[in-house]
Protein backbone atom coordinates (compact mmCIF):
# COMPACT_ATOMS: atom_id res chain seq x y z
CA UNK A 1 0.00 0.00 0.00
CA UNK A 2 1.18 3.45 -1.10
CA UNK A 3 2.42 5.76 2.22
CA UNK A 4 3.25 8.69 3.34
CA UNK A 5 7.08 7.70 2.37
CA UNK A 6 5.46 8.53 -1.45
CA UNK A 7 5.06 12.41 -0.73
CA UNK A 8 7.68 14.55 -2.65
CA UNK A 9 8.35 11.57 -5.10
CA UNK A 10 8.76 13.08 -8.68
CA UNK A 11 8.29 11.35 -11.52
CA UNK A 12 9.89 11.86 -15.39
CA UNK A 13 8.80 15.23 -17.25
CA UNK A 14 7.20 14.98 -20.16
CA UNK A 15 8.04 17.17 -22.98
CA UNK A 16 4.70 17.68 -25.08
CA UNK A 17 4.04 19.71 -28.46
CA UNK A 18 0.49 21.52 -29.18
CA UNK A 19 0.05 19.88 -32.46
CA UNK A 20 -3.11 21.17 -34.51
CA UNK A 21 -4.03 17.83 -36.13
CA UNK A 22 -4.28 16.23 -32.28
CA UNK A 23 -5.76 18.78 -31.04
CA UNK A 24 -8.47 18.48 -33.77
CA UNK A 25 -8.92 14.59 -32.62
CA UNK A 26 -9.90 15.83 -29.12
CA UNK A 27 -11.93 18.60 -30.94
CA UNK A 28 -13.71 16.55 -32.91
CA UNK A 29 -14.24 13.97 -30.13
CA UNK A 30 -15.55 15.87 -27.84
CA UNK A 31 -18.00 17.75 -30.69
CA UNK A 32 -16.10 21.33 -29.71
CA UNK A 33 -17.07 23.44 -32.29
CA UNK A 34 -16.71 26.91 -30.89
CA UNK A 35 -14.46 28.58 -33.27
CA UNK A 36 -12.20 29.88 -31.04
CA UNK A 37 -10.55 26.32 -30.69
CA UNK A 38 -10.52 25.76 -34.66
CA UNK A 39 -10.21 29.04 -36.50
CA UNK A 40 -7.16 31.50 -36.43
CA UNK A 41 -8.73 34.81 -37.09
CA UNK A 42 -11.48 33.78 -34.12
CA UNK A 43 -8.76 33.08 -31.79
CA UNK A 44 -6.61 36.08 -32.70
CA UNK A 45 -10.10 38.06 -32.18
CA UNK A 46 -10.09 36.46 -28.95
CA UNK A 47 -6.40 37.91 -27.64
CA UNK A 48 -4.37 34.69 -28.43
CA UNK A 49 -1.33 34.41 -30.81
CA UNK A 50 -2.88 31.13 -31.98
CA UNK A 51 -5.57 28.43 -31.09
CA UNK A 52 -5.86 27.80 -27.44
CA UNK A 53 -5.97 24.37 -26.24
CA UNK A 54 -9.11 24.10 -24.11
CA UNK A 55 -9.79 23.80 -20.72
CA UNK A 56 -8.79 19.93 -20.18
CA UNK A 57 -6.36 19.78 -22.49
CA UNK A 58 -3.39 19.58 -20.88
CA UNK A 59 -3.97 16.66 -18.78
CA UNK A 60 -4.27 15.23 -22.06
CA UNK A 61 -0.80 16.36 -23.13
CA UNK A 62 0.68 15.30 -20.54
CA UNK A 63 -0.05 11.59 -20.74
CA UNK A 64 0.12 11.49 -24.35
CA UNK A 65 3.64 12.32 -24.42
CA UNK A 66 4.59 10.61 -21.26
CA UNK A 67 7.61 7.93 -22.29
CA UNK A 68 6.78 5.73 -19.51
CA UNK A 69 2.55 5.76 -19.66
CA UNK A 70 1.31 5.70 -16.10
CA UNK A 71 4.38 5.51 -14.66
CA UNK A 72 3.26 7.14 -11.28
CA UNK A 73 1.30 3.41 -10.90
CA UNK A 74 4.15 1.17 -11.67
CA UNK A 75 6.68 3.33 -9.80
CA UNK A 76 4.37 3.35 -6.57
CA UNK A 77 3.49 -0.26 -7.17
CA UNK A 78 -0.55 0.70 -7.94
CA UNK A 79 -2.49 -1.87 -9.98
CA UNK A 80 -3.90 0.33 -12.66
CA UNK A 81 -7.29 -1.87 -12.73
CA UNK A 82 -7.44 -0.68 -9.10
CA UNK A 83 -7.64 2.97 -9.47
CA UNK A 84 -9.88 5.58 -10.11
CA UNK A 85 -9.86 9.96 -10.69
CA UNK A 86 -11.47 11.43 -7.61
CA UNK A 87 -10.81 15.17 -8.20
CA UNK A 88 -9.02 17.26 -10.83
CA UNK A 89 -7.92 20.79 -10.65
CA UNK A 90 -6.56 23.66 -13.23
CA UNK A 91 -4.71 26.51 -12.15
CA UNK A 92 -3.86 28.69 -15.60
CA UNK A 93 -1.40 30.97 -15.36
CA UNK A 94 -0.36 32.29 -19.35
CA UNK A 95 -1.84 31.32 -22.69
CA UNK A 96 -1.16 27.54 -23.93
CA UNK A 97 -1.95 27.60 -27.83
CA UNK A 98 -1.16 25.83 -30.86
CA UNK A 99 2.89 25.41 -31.51
CA UNK A 100 3.67 25.53 -27.90
CA UNK A 101 6.11 22.87 -26.51
CA UNK A 102 4.91 22.09 -22.85
CA UNK A 103 6.97 20.65 -20.08
CA UNK A 104 5.38 19.06 -17.09
CA UNK A 105 6.62 18.35 -14.10
CA UNK A 106 4.82 15.86 -12.15
CA UNK A 107 5.27 15.02 -8.47
CA UNK A 108 3.61 13.51 -5.32
CA UNK A 109 2.07 16.16 -2.18
CA UNK A 110 -0.25 13.87 -0.77
CA UNK A 111 -1.17 10.69 0.35
CA UNK A 112 -4.42 10.33 2.61
CA UNK A 113 -5.92 6.87 4.08
CA UNK A 114 -9.84 6.55 3.75
CA UNK A 115 -12.41 4.41 5.19
CA UNK A 116 -10.26 2.37 7.38
CA UNK A 117 -7.69 1.83 4.23
CA UNK A 118 -10.59 0.60 2.11
CA UNK A 119 -8.79 3.53 0.25
CA UNK A 120 -5.89 5.28 -0.22
CA UNK A 121 -6.26 9.05 -1.86
CA UNK A 122 -2.95 10.35 -3.70
CA UNK A 123 -1.89 14.07 -4.97
CA UNK A 124 -0.03 14.70 -7.79
CA UNK A 125 0.79 18.28 -8.57
CA UNK A 126 2.14 18.87 -12.32
CA UNK A 127 3.64 22.48 -12.72
CA UNK A 128 3.78 22.94 -16.82
CA UNK A 129 6.19 25.27 -18.30
CA UNK A 130 6.56 26.40 -22.18
CA UNK A 131 9.71 26.88 -24.57
CA UNK A 132 10.17 30.46 -23.27
CA UNK A 133 10.33 29.53 -19.58
CA UNK A 134 7.01 30.59 -18.67
CA UNK A 135 4.99 29.11 -15.89
CA UNK A 136 1.65 28.58 -17.51
CA UNK A 137 -0.35 26.49 -15.22
CA UNK A 138 -0.68 24.35 -12.52
CA UNK A 139 -2.20 20.88 -12.95
CA UNK A 140 -3.46 18.73 -9.11
CA UNK A 141 -5.18 15.53 -9.85
CA UNK A 142 -6.21 12.92 -6.79
CA UNK A 143 -6.05 9.26 -7.87
CA UNK A 144 -8.26 6.97 -6.12
CA UNK A 145 -7.19 3.57 -4.96
CA UNK A 146 -9.56 1.22 -4.00
CA UNK A 147 -6.99 -1.06 -1.95
CA UNK A 148 -7.43 -4.80 -1.88
CA UNK A 149 -8.88 -6.63 1.45
CA UNK A 150 -6.84 -8.24 3.36
CA UNK A 151 -7.40 -12.25 3.22
CA UNK B 1 -17.68 42.38 -20.36
CA UNK B 2 -18.32 45.25 -17.78
CA UNK B 3 -21.81 45.94 -19.60
CA UNK B 4 -22.37 42.51 -18.80
CA UNK B 5 -20.68 41.77 -15.63
CA UNK B 6 -22.39 38.48 -14.27
CA UNK B 7 -24.14 38.68 -10.95
CA UNK B 8 -24.82 36.19 -7.92
CA UNK B 9 -27.42 33.80 -9.16
CA UNK B 10 -27.18 33.85 -12.56
CA UNK B 11 -27.13 30.45 -14.32
CA UNK B 12 -24.44 30.91 -16.82
CA UNK B 13 -23.60 27.81 -17.90
CA UNK B 14 -26.15 25.14 -19.46
CA UNK B 15 -25.64 22.49 -22.03
CA UNK B 16 -26.40 19.22 -22.91
CA UNK B 17 -24.87 16.35 -24.31
CA UNK B 18 -25.67 13.07 -26.86
CA UNK B 19 -25.92 10.00 -24.88
CA UNK B 20 -22.20 8.44 -24.09
CA UNK B 21 -21.57 5.83 -26.43
CA UNK B 22 -19.05 2.62 -26.57
CA UNK B 23 -17.93 4.38 -29.68
CA UNK B 24 -17.09 7.67 -27.87
CA UNK B 25 -15.55 6.16 -25.21
CA UNK B 26 -12.72 4.76 -27.64
CA UNK B 27 -12.34 7.60 -29.59
CA UNK B 28 -11.21 9.66 -26.53
CA UNK B 29 -9.22 6.95 -25.73
CA UNK B 30 -6.82 7.80 -28.60
CA UNK B 31 -7.63 11.45 -28.73
CA UNK B 32 -6.73 12.17 -24.86
CA UNK B 33 -3.67 9.62 -24.75
CA UNK B 34 -5.95 8.21 -21.31
CA UNK B 35 -5.19 4.10 -22.49
CA UNK B 36 -6.45 2.86 -19.39
CA UNK B 37 -8.01 -0.13 -21.01
CA UNK B 38 -10.92 -0.06 -18.25
CA UNK B 39 -12.66 1.96 -20.29
CA UNK B 40 -12.62 0.19 -23.47
CA UNK B 41 -11.93 -3.06 -22.85
CA UNK B 42 -14.54 -5.21 -21.07
CA UNK B 43 -13.04 -8.10 -19.92
CA UNK B 44 -10.73 -5.82 -18.26
CA UNK B 45 -13.30 -3.76 -16.89
CA UNK B 46 -14.87 -7.02 -15.21
CA UNK B 47 -11.54 -8.02 -14.14
CA UNK B 48 -11.61 -5.40 -12.04
CA UNK B 49 -14.95 -5.66 -10.96
CA UNK B 50 -17.21 -3.58 -12.79
CA UNK B 51 -19.66 -4.94 -14.86
CA UNK B 52 -18.52 -2.82 -18.17
CA UNK B 53 -16.55 0.09 -19.46
CA UNK B 54 -16.95 3.45 -17.83
CA UNK B 55 -16.63 6.94 -19.28
CA UNK B 56 -13.38 8.70 -18.51
CA UNK B 57 -13.64 11.17 -15.85
CA UNK B 58 -11.57 13.85 -18.09
CA UNK B 59 -14.11 12.91 -20.55
CA UNK B 60 -16.56 14.09 -19.01
CA UNK B 61 -14.59 16.85 -17.46
CA UNK B 62 -14.24 17.78 -20.78
CA UNK B 63 -18.02 18.31 -21.61
CA UNK B 64 -18.02 20.46 -18.51
CA UNK B 65 -15.00 22.37 -19.73
CA UNK B 66 -17.05 22.89 -23.02
CA UNK B 67 -20.01 24.15 -21.34
CA UNK B 68 -18.04 26.46 -19.81
CA UNK B 69 -16.37 28.25 -22.48
CA UNK B 70 -19.69 28.57 -24.66
CA UNK B 71 -20.30 30.99 -21.77
CA UNK B 72 -17.47 32.32 -20.83
CA UNK B 73 -14.40 33.44 -23.09
CA UNK B 74 -11.59 30.86 -22.59
CA UNK B 75 -8.82 33.61 -21.30
CA UNK B 76 -11.37 34.78 -18.60
CA UNK B 77 -10.89 31.21 -17.05
CA UNK B 78 -8.09 31.17 -13.75
CA UNK B 79 -8.97 27.91 -12.47
CA UNK B 80 -11.28 25.07 -13.37
CA UNK B 81 -11.42 22.41 -10.65
CA UNK B 82 -13.85 19.27 -10.31
CA UNK B 83 -14.60 16.57 -7.75
CA UNK B 84 -15.95 13.14 -9.49
CA UNK B 85 -18.64 12.06 -7.94
CA UNK B 86 -19.94 9.12 -9.25
CA UNK B 87 -19.16 6.82 -12.06
CA UNK B 88 -20.79 7.55 -15.51
CA UNK B 89 -22.58 4.76 -17.45
CA UNK B 90 -22.40 4.30 -21.08
CA UNK B 91 -25.59 5.49 -22.04
CA UNK B 92 -25.80 8.52 -20.14
CA UNK B 93 -27.03 11.99 -21.33
CA UNK B 94 -25.28 14.47 -19.72
CA UNK B 95 -26.57 17.72 -18.66
CA UNK B 96 -23.49 20.44 -17.34
CA UNK B 97 -25.05 23.87 -15.45
CA UNK B 98 -23.16 26.73 -14.02
CA UNK B 99 -24.19 29.13 -11.66
CA UNK B 100 -22.63 32.39 -10.22
CA UNK B 101 -21.99 31.97 -6.41
CA UNK B 102 -19.80 34.82 -5.48
CA UNK B 103 -18.15 38.11 -6.51
CA UNK B 104 -14.33 38.66 -5.53
CA UNK B 105 -11.52 40.62 -5.54
CA UNK B 106 -8.54 38.34 -6.19
CA UNK B 107 -5.28 39.18 -8.30
CA UNK B 108 -5.96 42.18 -8.78
CA UNK B 109 -8.87 42.08 -10.92
CA UNK B 110 -12.63 41.51 -10.11
CA UNK B 111 -13.77 37.36 -10.15
CA UNK B 112 -16.39 35.29 -10.53
CA UNK B 113 -16.81 32.12 -8.55
CA UNK B 114 -18.83 29.63 -11.06
CA UNK B 115 -20.37 26.54 -9.33
CA UNK B 116 -20.42 23.48 -11.92
CA UNK B 117 -22.26 20.72 -11.87
CA UNK B 118 -22.62 17.58 -14.69
CA UNK B 119 -25.70 15.58 -14.01
CA UNK B 120 -27.14 12.20 -16.05
CA UNK B 121 -30.52 12.09 -17.05
CA UNK B 122 -31.41 10.73 -13.20
CA UNK B 123 -30.63 13.95 -11.65
CA UNK B 124 -27.25 12.10 -10.24
CA UNK B 125 -24.74 14.62 -9.63
CA UNK B 126 -21.34 12.93 -11.67
CA UNK B 127 -19.22 16.14 -11.22
CA UNK B 128 -19.42 18.79 -8.93
CA UNK B 129 -16.95 21.69 -9.67
CA UNK B 130 -15.95 25.51 -9.46
CA UNK B 131 -14.58 27.54 -12.19
CA UNK B 132 -12.85 30.95 -10.72
CA UNK B 133 -13.28 33.31 -14.00
CA UNK B 134 -12.29 37.02 -14.83
CA UNK B 135 -15.41 39.93 -14.94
Amino acid sequence: MVDQTAVGREFTSVTARVEPGRLRFFLDTLGEANPVYRDETAARAAGFSAAPVPPTYLFCLEMMDATVPFEFLTALDIDLGRVLHGEQRFDYRAPVVVGDVLTFKPRVTGVTDKKGGAMTLIVIETEVTNHAGVHVADLSRTVVVRNARPS
Amino acid sequence: MSATSPAVGDRLVHKEFPPITRHRLALYCGASGDHNPIHVDIDFAKQAGFPDVFTHGMLVMGYLGQALTDAVAPSRIRSFSTRFAAITQLGARLTCEGMVTELIEQGGEMRAKIALTTKDQNGEVKLAGEAVIAV
